[in-house]
């Protein structure tokens, strides 16, 4: 049988000797004992003290009304409980995440499916309501007959997510370890989701977000995320931990973060970091945001020219490289300056004993740091290019920029 | 110079190194930085000077000529108050006044504010549609084309305009209000009298004169807006930060709304109330008398004040409804979704304008009697919704340090008692005893 959280609050209960107790006023989950069980109900008689039935102290219940297997007697008095999670308080009318259909919605009903066994009833969480049937429900309830209600909210089109991927957002980092609020479900989604989801959340909603998430997660959806909001989060951020976030950012991403914080706020973070990430980034501020150097990632992969496919293949196993942005690889002459690139494609189809200097694209093209971010999106459209190098005056690459820079680029113009 | 010298120079302003152009760069950055702060403020404030708006100032000058100016003082404070309450609470919790509604006082409170507002914005549309159609009877269009015209427009812009696009319009029409400003100076008045009536409070105990003041009260604090400025926050990302840059602008807002009231009275009552015309009931009969007293340049102005002001109001309240009242009850909303996914913000938003539009098109429309249900309904709604404001706003756990202060709270509540006060009047007498009350 199902029941929803609506028909249940305001039940009459009545306790095993047929005597009224109480009305139900609000029921809890214990998440630290079973993820979905409804683990105590706040009965309230007026002006006494509000009394709580246990889930094993619950005989029946229907839309309306509570039986209890023990007399009033038995039942403790109602004292706030930080690990419970209030049905009522918490989670109707909140916003929640759904993991499956990766946004953001608000709970306008939650329905739960009795057990029954040895005289007891347990009634378990089994989904949130988030469509027309819950909204009309909340609506009429007391107002229209329960059975009224249930026949026309079954004619309207339903919208309901499974409670295994509800995932609660709670500000409080406390009661969210209280709570066992997890945010492993969140990892697993894109980045690029998760942070779609977080521009749609509160601002302290997010703030508790981004500091439970581990670290490398938090800067992938940091560097996906509106940068009006990355400035706000990192800003609250404990310094160490958003540094810690940080050094897990590509140096471009990071460099882009910092230049909009306030000067004291990017400097205390950028000496908390490591000294070689920090000196990176360092160096990335110096240019203005609207010129090549501005716009490159100072990590990239490059080999001597004169080296073979096979011995680049052996050392680039040897590191540890960004899969994610290798496509194009930077050659050097003899004198460290830059004379060309190859594209991973033309490296993976060339015999084994090839040198690279035979698999260089033409033309030879490259930009200084301080070209304007024009001539970038110029030079990658005449070119039809994935990546380009950018050069110091001795001709050294000191950056590259890659396609993805030009296209996030663009879509702000 | 050598050749070297020269090269070098021209290389420098060729990547943007001088210093005149770092100066532009950083002036141009920080006017971006304000601009991602500005203009919900200013946007909604100008906005209150809607149709109905500016026939009740019409009516002001033309009945009592600057008699009622220093009013605008104490309403300037009055809005500034409400208004910055909403900004403060959109940037500090980054949710919507509906949102935050629906999550403290629960569905069916949010149910019945929502509906409320929404045949409430319902009867405003009618009201601005029928300002465009007033508007444009002086430029010799029929309404039957001016109507639809301007509802198409509404419609596309705002459904094919991303907000940015759609903000930098709205600021552009905010421009546009200087027009009663030009049409005041045409009208030639006498500005030290304006200027000592406005400072100088003049309090007359008439029935006429007070129901005139109430509704200029009614008409300058509409419920709705206060929803489109908390919205216009929370979607500009605005955080906790550039808290003072928000409030600056909602000052700004509120005051550049008063001014043009300001013009608008001085306007009318330089010429309408001076030879006499003292029995104007609406803005476009107003232009029109304008024309022989003050030139063809006043009337025309006049008239393309309203017509801009309408048209600009019909653009924001239905979104700014349709967006409210399907985030408070859940759905889908906001135009970056499609049709498929936000069918019910879709289907509000086409109703709100094709019924708003369709209403000022029957042949004998109750026009009349729309106009005062959205005043009555203006009435009605606000004391809850500023209620509902003031509710939240105190609330520590949602505002943090962010909480009224003591001295802020007292002014706010005394604003507030004030504004429902006036407004329940001005209600009463609509509704009880039509034809006493300025026509909206």
């Amino acid at each position: 049988m199902e029941i929803y959280a609506t028909e249940l609050m305001g039940s009459k209960t009545y306790d095993s000797e047929g005597n009224f107790v109480g009305r139900v006023r609000e029921f809890f989950i214990e998440p630290a004992e079973a993820p979905n069980r409804v683990s105590h109900y706040l009965l309230s008689r007026g002006s006494y003290q509000p009394l709580v039935a246990k889930h094993d102290q619950v005989a029946s219940v229907s839309a309306g009304n509570m039986k209890l297997n023990v007399s009033e007697r038995a039942l403790e008095l109602y004292r706030p409980n930080e690990s419970w999670l209030a049905v009522q308080k918490d989670l109707l009318d909140q916003q929640i995440i759904d993991t499956r259909g990766r946004k953001v919605v608000r709970v306008n009903d939650v329905d739960l499916t009795e057990f029954r066994w040895n005289g007891n009833t347990e009634l378990r969480l089994t989904q949130v309501d988030v469509g027309l049937p819950g909204a009309v429900r909340r609506l009429l309830q007391g107002v229209v007959p329960a059975l009224l209600v249930r026949k026309l909210q079954s004619k309207l089109p339903q919208r309901v997510i499974r409670w295994e991927f509800v995932n609660l957002v709670e500000p409080d980092p406390m009661r969210r370890v209280k709570l066992r609020i997890t945010h492993e479900k969140l990892e697993d989604l894109h980045p690029a989701d998760l942070a779609e989801i977080m521009e749609d959340l509160s601002a302290a909603e997010r703030q508790g977000i981004i500091a439970s998430l581990d670290e490398e997660t938090a800067a992938a959806v940091l560097a996906e995320l509106d940068e009006r909001l990355t400035t706000q989060i990192v800003e609250k951020l404990d310094p160490e931990k958003a540094a810690d976030i940080l050094e897990e950012m590509a140096p471009d991403a990071a460099a882009d973060l910092l230049a909009d914080l306030p000067k004291e706020t990017s400097e205390e973070l950028l000496d908390e970091m490591p000294g070689q990430e920090a000196d990176e980034v360092r160096e990335l501020l110096e240019f203005d945001a609207s010129t090549a150097g501005g716009m490159m990632n100072p990590e990239f992969v490059y080999v001597g020219e004169a080296s073979t496919r096979d011995e680049v293949l052996a050392w680039m196993r040897g590191q540890e490289l960004n899969l994610d942005q290798l496509d194009t690889i930077v050659l050097l002459d003899g004198s460290a300056q830059f004379s060309g690139t190859v594209p991973v494609a033309r490296l993976l189809l060339a015999a084994g004993d090839q040198r690279m200097t035979e698999l260089k694209m033409e033309p030879l093209l490259s930009l200084p740091a301080n070209a304007d971010d024009k001539d970038v999106f110029e030079i990658f459209d005449k070119y039809n290019l994935r990546m380009l190098t950018v050069i110091n005056e001795e001709n050294q690459p000191i950056g590259a920029i890659t396609v993805d820079d030009v296209v996030s680029r663009l879509v702000k113009y | 110079m050598n050749w070297q010298a020269i090269s070098t120079r021209f290389e420098r302003v060729r990547t943007g190194d001088t210093d005149l152009q770092k100066k532009i760069r950083g002036l141009r950055r920080r006017l971006t930085l304000l601009l991602a702060v500005v203009g919900p403020g200013l946007i909604t404030s100008n906005v209150d000077n809607d149709a109905g708006g500016i026939s009740v100032y019409t009516q002001a000058g033309a009945q009592y000529g600057y008699a009622l100016l220093w009013s605008l003082i104490p309403m300037t404070i009055a809005l500034y108050v409400t208004e910055e309450m909403c900004a403060r609470m959109g940037v500090v919790t980054g949710k919507g006044l509906s949102d935050l509604i629906r999550e403290e006082f629960g569905f069916r409170s949010t149910f019945f504010v929502m509906i409320t507002g929404f045949f409430v914005d319902l009867a405003n549309v009618v009201a601005e549609f029928a300002g465009v159609a007033a508007a444009m009877q002086i430029f010799h269009v029929s309404k039957y084309i001016a109507v639809p015209v301007a509802a198409i427009l509404v419609w596309v812009l705002v459904l094919r305009g991303t907000y940015r696009q759609v903000e930098v319009i709205f600021l552009f029409a905010c421009v546009l209000y200087l027009s009663y400003v030009f049409s005041a100076f045409l009208a030639k008045p006498d500005w030290l009298i304006a200027a000592k009536q406005t400072v100088i409070p003049n309090l007359r105990f008439e029935s006429g004169y007070l129901l005139m003041l109430t509704g200029l009260v009614g008409t300058t604090i509409a419920p709705w807006q206060f929803f489109y400025l908390q919205a216009g926050f929370v979607e500009k990302k605005v955080g906790p930060s550039q808290y003072s840059k928000a409030r600056a602008d909602v000052l700004f807002g509120s005051v550049s709304c008063m001014v043009i009231v300001f013009f608008i009275i001085v306007c009318t009552a330089a010429t309408l109330y001076t030879s006499g015309h003292r029995d104007i009931t609406d803005a476009a009969q107003a232009a029109q008398a304008l024309i022989p007293l003050a030139g063809k340049g006043a009337g025309i102005l006049f008239a393309f004040g309203l017509l801009n002001a309408s048209l600009f109001a019909a653009s924001i309240l239905p979104l700014s409804t349709a967006h409210v009242i399907c985030e408070g009850l859940g759905f889908e909303a906001g135009i970056d979704n499609k049709f498929k996914e936000a069918p019910i913000f879709y289907w509000l938003y086409t109703v709100l304008i094709v019924v708003g539009a369709g209403i000022v098109l029957l042949p004998n429309a109750p026009l009349w009697k729309i106009l005062i249900f959205s005043q009555v309904g203006n009435g009605i709604w606000l004391p809850v919704v500023v209620i509902f404001i003031l509710l939240l706003v105190n609330r520590r756990d949602l505002m943090g340090e962010y909480v009224n202060t003591l001295t802020f709270n007292i002014v706010a509540w005394v604003t507030a008692i004030a504004m429902i006060a006036l407004t329940l009047v001005l209600t009463y007498t609509a509704l009880f005893q039509p034809g006493t009350s300025p026509a909206p």
